[in-house]
């Protein structure tokens, strides 16, 4: 293990992906947003100009060319760029993607990936700043991964490029100045549905995806100060979800915080309460918590978006307010 | 004119027109007896799909519509299993989970049909997108009606075949207008500022045809020109084959108003009835398609009623195949989520 920045994973995994299997192509640029990190790209562009593609501004199109392409023998990676433009892209990722290996009667495969950068990014107001995960996870037929760290997005990257399936790939561009230690193993995978425990803990489970684990893992910290033990449970992939892990955590802790950047109104926290509600409601020693965007459009104005976002301090606010 | 074409060819594009059309027919008169919900159907625009899906092979790829009954059959479905799908029943192609909507199968081309409006026309853009890429000589087939064209998603896509040039034809059936409506010249598609249609491609710089789409030989050239163009990396092409709508297909629920086809009437000028005789004798497609036929000699009348008599049989057959066809288990709406 070498610490590894989360970009330079990132395009680690793009370009072994490219360079192992023909049929990977990428399809959009803008997998680093136009963040200092983006230039990293130039060296799967330099090398592999047949593979990389550069559409029109035209998600509809190109995205659902890249659908099209997966059912013709090609295992596109296609690159949305902010997350907030899938919906441009909406009706082929979700009203055909989603539902072709279905309606096919499982006889016709699309395999492919759809990569974007999703949350509030600090100014990208109204129109750059969705998560659309949760609109996502609400559309069966798509496998949803979400990682947190350089390590996850190797492991979980490699699975989604090997699988049959349309898989929806959750970024955020504030993981991208992430370092971690990342496995140097090039055939090192993570399996779908598998949660990663981030911290252990005993007084209470902080359950969080993506960028919101990162600052999970900040309030715990925090928390630590304070005499509380706080358990991080990562789920790393919302299709399938790893229900198990979630579940014994709770059993364990008896207590619940779910952090999520979704607005809160049917977002990624409310189905992972829903869950612990229904099956470990026995087991829970106070009311759940969910720390989660405001139910508003995202403000430009920075102490407004300040306001409304799930921030490192509401998550700590709301664990002790669970454990006093 | 005919097709340049063998005659036992185009005998056989004639069998494959009265496979779609007794097809249909049957599905209409099925739906008169029980509740089989919506569906569309291809009677009117044989002489179409016929000809020009005959000049794809295998690993070419078609993406059709709501109304891809008889694109499907063209290329050789078995009407049985497609009649079981209509039925939802479990012998159906896609094990009823798709319904006369979405009728797929990647034996005969066809990997998915969207019923979403414009929505197989990305789809289509991104099958030529891997055969290009592939370094292959497969070709991809658009089908759409004139409504998909008001969609963005042609203006996205065809951009992007352009620019790409792409192994794409895409075949627009415009069906849009009555027989008056086509006498007097008019054919954009009715809430379509542009007119005609073809300028919609042309604009993207790749040839832009329309054509009429009863001519069974117009179709198979402009089409047989757009295939060889496209095999050879040259590009895309636009087709607007211009038909009229089957007086049937005017109601909601398709109806048989113009009766079940008689095939004398291709040779018995005194079998067109008096009602809908401009559809029988000018503008269906099939009727001109056996009148040619006859008129060069590659058949006879007695021909023509022993091919009739056994796809007509093969419909019958079919539909009892699809009744007595049993529904998929109750849960098997949980499979086949994921592969």
């Amino acid at each position: 293990m070498t610490d590894i920045l989360y970009a330079k994973a990132l395009v680690q995994v793009l370009r072994e992906s490219v360079e192992h299997d023909d049929r990977v192509h990428l399809m959009g640029q803008y997998f680093l947003g136009l963040t200092h990190h983006r230039e990293m790209m130039a060296e799967i562009r330099d090398n592999y100009p047949e593979r990389v593609y550069y559409p029109p501004i035209a998600e509809v199109g190109y995205v659902g060319a890249a659908i099209g392409a997966a059912m013709a023998g090609l295992r596109p990676i296609v690159d949305i760029a902010t997350a907030s433009f899938i919906f441009q892209a909406f009706p082929q990722v979700v009203n055909e993607a989603a539902n072709i290996y279905y309606m096919s009667g499982g006889k016709t495969k699309v395999p492919m990936v759809f990569h974007f950068n999703q949350g509030i990014r600090g100014g990208g107001a109204a129109q750059h700043s969705h998560s659309p995960q949760a609109m996502l996870w609400n559309t069966p037929g798509l496998e949803i991964i979400a990682p947190s760290t350089p390590a996850d997005v190797l492991g979980l990257v490699r699975t989604a490029v090997a699988s049959d399936n349309p898989t929806a790939w959750v970024d955020h561009i504030k993981l991208f100045d992430v370092t971690g230690p990342a496995p140097e193993d090039a055939n090192y995978s993570i399996p779908f549905g598998v949660a990663d425990v981030k911290r252990k803990g005993s007084d209470v489970t902080l359950v969080a995806t993506s960028w919101m684990v990162q600052k999970t893992l900040a309030a715990a910290e925090r928390l630590a100060e304070q005499g509380i033990d706080a358990e991080v449970v990562d789920p790393r992939t919302l299709v399938p979800l790893d229900e198990t892990a979630i579940l014994e955590s709770v059993s364990k802790t008896r207590r619940l915080v779910v952090a999520d950047e979704c607005h809160r109104r049917c977002g990624v926290a409310a189905e992972i309460v829903a869950i612990v509600a229904e099956e470990a409601f026995g087991d829970l020693a106070a009311p759940i918590r969910r720390v989660t965007a405001d139910d508003v459009p995202v403000p430009f104005s920075p102490p407004l978006e300040e306001y409304i976002e799930p921030t490192e301090d509401k998550i700590v606010a709301a664990a002790l307010s669970v454990t006093s | 004119m005919l097709p340049d074409l063998p005659g036992d060819q185009l005998v056989e594009q004639l069998r494959l027109m009265l496979v779609i059309r007794r097809f249909e027919e049957a599905l209409i008169k099925l739906a008169a007896d029980r509740d089989i919900g919506h569906f569309h159907v291809y009677i009117g625009q044989e002489a179409t799909g016929v000809p020009a899906l005959s000049l794809l092979r295998d690993g070419d790829f078609t993406f059709t519509t709501h109304r891809n009954h008889g694109h499907i059959l063209a290329r050789g479905a078995d009407p049985a299993r497609m009649l079981a799908e209509i039925l939802g029943k479990e012998t159906g192609y896609n094990r009823g989970k798709g319904g006369t909507l979405h009728i797929a199968s990647l034996e005969h081309g066809f990997p998915t049909t969207s019923a979403a409006t414009g929505g197989c026309i990305p789809l289509a853009t991104g099958a030529a997108f891997a055969f290009d890429r592939r370094g292959v000589d497969n070709v991809s087939v658009c089908l759409l009606g004139d409504g998909a064209l008001e969609e963005g998603s042609w203006h996205e896509s065809v951009n992007i075949a352009a620019l790409e040039s792409l192994p794409i034809i895409y075949l627009c059936e415009n069906n849009s207008l009555e027989a008056l409506g086509q006498k007097a010249g008019e054919y954009p598609s009715s809430t379509m500022a542009a007119a005609p249609l073809t300028d919609l491609a042309s604009i993207y710089k790749m040839p832009a045809i329309a054509i009429d789409g009863t001519d069974s030989a117009e179709v198979y050239t402009t089409m047989k020109t757009a295939v060889e163009r496209a095999r050879a990396g040259e590009g895309p092409t636009f087709i607007e084959a211009r038909t009229v709508r089957w007086p049937g297909n005017r109601p909601l629920w398709p109806q048989l108003l113009t009766g079940e086809t008689d095939v004398a009437m291709m040779w018995d000028d005194d079998a067109i009835p008096a009602e809908h005789a401009a559809w029988h004798r000018t503008n269906d497609g099939l009727l001109t398609f056996g009148r040619l036929l006859l008129a060069d000699g590659h058949t006879i009348a007695s021909q023509i009623g022993e091919i009739d008599a056994a796809v007509t049989k093969l419909a019958e057959d079919a539909v009892q195949f699809a009744l007595d066809s049993p529904y998929p288990a109750p849960e098997e709406a949980l499979a086949d989520v994921f592969a």
